[in-house]
């Protein structure tokens, strides 16, 4: 009878992990597909609910943050400063559940973007707000964890964007992205894990060629 | 037994995997606008949704039994519901309620600001906004020009706003009065403003309707509000033929204080010799100017503020003078003045904060005048219009102040703000050797409140209530604003306030027998703004009362009154636009004024010569990143003004012996600005060159004319020479302190 009562115990965590990974599986499914503002947010809260339901995992979150991060990028009409906000905010939660410097570093990555989206609103006026903000995030993430992969990207992408006459340009950014690259080689991310980045940072590449 | 419970188990797993049930609805706002977006969930559970635009949601869910569902968006209070699940679909309609949040909720605008919030103050500029008006020399009072309802003054210093004169526009630092903002007046000429706009975060310029925190102002108020902790520690030096100054500034590295001084040496002899002047100078202007201040942060992260600034300058000038065709009236000045400004913000905790403000200044003026002849030698012709043309004067002006302000926060985002303010003014005159003092002990309590009835409809109620010990007669001045938001970032607001000033303290020396002048403002506005670009207008009517008015007993000697009155009415249009081009900053102002008062000498109702019913400016900055410089235009054109001579009509009247109007004002200003070390990462020097010029066009202004004492001979009065060229570098050496900062806070 006790046996029963631990097997059934364990059946029942058991199946709340599977559960678990088959719907971050789905909502990780539905992010790759997602191409809209809504579908992103659609996203976004989903994974803010697996969040909330299981309490104490700190991927959904995270997850929710990089979905947010998206629609920052390409829609011209979004509020960015109230999406950096909400990003920001799901940070908070992720990072009070994260379990080591790895996913803290991960956590810093989504924070280092929305402050750069509120930069990109009026760099002029901004950049020594949120550029500076945003500089701070990637520097403390680097702490963290030197050999993330995204760090790097993300700097290079930003030494990419900036004009020359700024301390910008294609001859800056190549270094830092080729580190970037090297180190998405060597990464082996565990199962669910941010494996995202390396396309993107190849593909910056060749344009720096 | 063992088998029978797991198959028991897995048949209930698989009852919930495979049995779902739907749960759909509308989901509204308190207007029955969709949210899209809005999450709706089951708590504790993955399973939920988002609305869609047209405010449904539809989702299954493998739950049963009794659970909340849960719907949330951003800005709304959350909402929650028991519902029981079982087979048959739930239908659930949800109304969120707009939260009340300091974000969302509309600012009352018209004339109106928070100081300290300069995301959303009416009409901000900053100080590079400031220094990069073209043809403006950096000086705040000339950027404020370039903004409606500022008149284009140029022969005395001020902003004359809506009908107001110079003196109805004050000018407060971090929420205390200055006394002298401006270098002293020499006849006919605008003097500089004494602050550099470097010292402050935010200029805020109200044309009317200003809150209850300040008084003793009949039009306008200036309110700057002094930068916090400067970015990194840094040595300065400025080199120019006109001016030369030095300066160094220490950020402690935990980036909780500083303090800085700085030195500034003026001497225009150079400039001069090579651009003539109309008057003489005999004695060139020289300025040494200083100041020192210190800031930190205190351990419940408020503020404390101070700053001090000591300047001496002496000049002498001589013109011909008016009433004879070759004699001359030589103006010398020697000016000292310490100004002092000490300011606490804190926050007290429990939702109260309080601002402190503390100020001390003295100014001491020595003048000469003297009529003299071909060789310079003074003379004393007995003849009625000389006898005013002769004298000296010491004047000290001394100001010593006290405020304190307290807010608290009341239900939801709504605020209270009360406080009271002290000022005990000295004014020491001596004219010819005969010596007057003026003393006034001046208070005031002010109350105000802001109410937010919701996001889109706020007021801001207050009063305030003054004693001048001088006048010794006290006054009550309501104020009130209302500000509803029409779409995003558009709101209608209107502004209604009563404002009092005490006369002159040139007047108050001849009689205390005066009591407050009056103001009543209405002002209507409508405004639209996006991140980049806003447009802004504003109507407004300004009922002037209790005007000072001269009345004379004789050819030498008249009284004044309180009989002035007069009206101010008129339209405005603002449009600033950062975005449309890319490194394009432009903005335009256009002011429609129509207004006329009795007051001095004014025998019945006129226009102002100060006063033009039309008035353009427009402002181009222009930044080019490949040659890293800055171009800056800025052109303004105002209709002509009124002017007169007023004579006595030895039966008791004033009566008007001559009228006109000067022909119109076109002003085009440049300003270029090179920055060699832009794009440098972490450069150890930065630094750029500036050159400017103004009346880029040689016009010639005439900002009217003065008379002569028979009224038969009138001479224009303009400025002393066409342009003011003006060409300097100025280096910084700095200590880049933000990502010890960063790296500290994080």
């Amino acid at each position: 009878m006790i046996l029963a009562f631990v097997l059934l115990s364990s059946m029942v965590v058991n199946a709340q992990s599977e559960k678990y990974a088959a719907a971050m599986q789905k909502d990780l499914d539905m992010f790759d597909s997602a191409k809209t503002t809504a579908d992103f947010q659609g996203v976004a809260a989903a994974f803010e609910r697996i969040g909330d339901a299981e309490k104490t995992q700190w991927l959904p979150y995270y997850y929710a943050g990089l979905a947010l991060t998206m629609p920052g990028w390409t829609d011209t009409k979004l509020d960015k400063d109230a999406n950096a906000e909400r990003i920001k905010a799901l940070c908070d939660k992720a990072d009070a559940l994260a379990k080591d410097n790895t996913d803290k570093s991960e956590i810093l990555a989504i924070r280092n973007m929305a402050a750069t989206q509120q930069m990109i609103v009026d760099p002029p006026t901004r950049w020594s707000t949120y550029g500076q903000e945003g500089a701070g995030y990637l520097s403390k993430a680097k702490q963290l964890n030197p050999n993330n992969p995204r760090l790097y990207y993300l700097e290079g992408a930003g030494i990419f964007g900036t004009p020359e006459q700024f301390g910008g340009g294609k001859t800056k950014a190549k270094p830092v992205l080729q580190k970037a690259v090297e180190l998405f080689k060597a990464d082996q991310p565990k199962p669910m894990y941010p494996r995202w980045g390396q396309k993107q940072a190849e593909e910056m590449l060749a344009q720096c060629q | 037994m063992r088998k029978s419970i797991a198959a028991v188990i897995v048949l209930l797993i698989a009852s919930q995997l495979y049995s779902q049930t739907i749960i759909q609805g509308k989901l509204r706002d308190n207007k029955g606008k969709p949210i899209p977006g809005a999450s709706v969930s089951i708590k504790d559970s993955y399973d939920g949704t988002v609305a869609d635009s047209l405010g449904s949601y539809k989702f299954s869910t493998t739950e049963k039994g009794d659970r909340s569902l849960i719907a949330t968006n951003i800005g709304y209070k959350s909402f929650e519901q028991k519902i029981t699940i079982g087979s048959t679909p739930v239908v659930v309609d949800i109304m969120l309620k707009e939260e009340l949040s300091e974000l969302k909720a509309v600012t009352v605008i018209s004339g109106s600001f928070a100081a300290g919030d300069s995301k959303r103050a009416a009409t901000v500029l900053n100080s590079i906004d400031v220094v990069t008006v073209g043809g403006g020399n950096a000086d705040i009072t000339a950027a404020v020009k370039t903004l409606p309802g500022a008149q284009q003054i140029g022969e005395q210093e001020g902003l004359f706003v809506r009908g107001g004169t110079g003196y109805e526009t004050k000018q407060f630092i971090d929420g205390t009065l200055v006394n002298n903002p401006y270098f002293t007046s020499i006849p006919d000429l605008a003097t500089r403003g004494r602050f550099s706009p470097f010292l402050f975060k935010g200029t805020v310029f109200s044309a009317g309707g200003y809150s209850a925190l300040y008084g003793e102002a009949l039009s306008s108020a200036l309110i700057l509000e002094s930068i916090d902790l400067p970015e990194r520690s840094a040595a300065t030096l400025g080199v120019s033929p006109i001016i030369l100054t030095g300066g160094f500034q220490d950020l402690a590295k935990n980036k909780k204080s500083s303090w800085g001084i700085n030195y500034g040496y003026v001497n225009l002899i150079a400039y001069f010799n090579i651009v003539k002047q109309e008057p003489d100078y005999f004695k060139m202007p020289e300025f040494h100017n200083a100041d020192a201040n210190f800031r930190f942060k205190t351990k419940s992260g408020g503020m404390i503020k101070y700053y001090t600034t000591f300047s001496y300058s002496k000049l002498g000038l001589r013109r011909p003078d008016v009433d004879s065709g070759d004699l001359k009236d030589a103006f010398g000045l020697k000016n000292l003045n310490w100004y002092n400004n000490l300011s606490w913000r804190e926050n007290l905790g429990r939702g109260w904060k309080m601002n402190l403000g503390m100020g001390y200044s003295t100014n001491t003026d020595n003048i000469t005048q003297q009529l003299q002849d071909q060789n310079n030698q003074q003379l004393f012709p007995n003849a009625p219009w000389a006898f005013v043309k002769n004298y000296t004067i010491k004047s000290i002006q001394q100001l010593t102040q006290a405020k304190a302000v307290f807010e608290k926060k009341l239900f939801g985002i709504s605020t209270i703000r009360f406080g009271s303010e002290y000022l005990y003014w000295v004014n020491n005159n001596e004219y010819n050797g005969s010596k007057s003092r003026l003393i006034d002990n001046f208070q005031s309590v002010f109350a105000e409140t802001d109410i937010y009835v919701t996001n889109d409809l706020a007021a801001k109620i207050g009063g305030r209530f003054e004693n001048s010990s001088v006048l010794n007669k006290s006054n009550i001045a309501p104020r009130i604003s209302l500000a509803y938001k029409v779409g995003v970032g558009a709101q209608v607001s209107a502004a209604y306030g009563i404002f009092y000033q005490k006369p002159e303290n040139t007047q108050l020396i001849y009689t205390t027998n005066l009591d407050y002048t009056k103001a009543t403002h209405y002002i209507l506005t409508y405004q639209k703004s996006t991140n980049d670009r806003i447009f802004r207008t504003e109507i407004f009517y300004k009922k002037y009362a209790d005007l000072i008015k001269t009345e004379p007993i004789n050819y030498y000697y008249s009284i004044y009154n309180n009989a002035g009155s007069g009206y101010a009415k008129g339209i405005e249009f603002f449009w600033r636009d950062k975005k449309s081009i890319k490194n394009f900053d432009y903005w335009i102002s256009y002011s429609y004024l129509d207004t006329k008062r009795e007051y001095l000498a004014y025998p019945e109702k006129l226009r102002p010569d100060f006063a033009t019913p039309h008035t353009l400016s427009i402002v181009t900055k222009r930044f080019f990143t490949d040659i890293k410089t800055g171009f800056n235009f800025t052109y303004t054109y105002a209709t002509g003004r009124p002017y007169y001579d007023f004579m006595y009509d030895g039966n008791g009247k004033y009566t008007i012996a001559d009228r006109g109007t000067t022909k119109s004002f076109h002003n085009l200003g440049f300003s270029v600005n090179y920055v060699p070390s832009l794009g440098k990462t972490n450069p150890k020097l930065f630094w750029v060159l500036v050159g400017s010029v103004t009346n880029v066009l040689g016009y010639d202004f005439v900002y009217g004319y003065n008379y002569s004492f028979s009224g038969m001979n009138k001479e224009p009065i303009g400025p002393p020479a066409k342009r003011f060229y003006f060409i300097g570098a100025f280096f910084s050496w700095g200590v880049d302190r933000t990502q010890d900062a960063i790296n500290n806070n994080l």
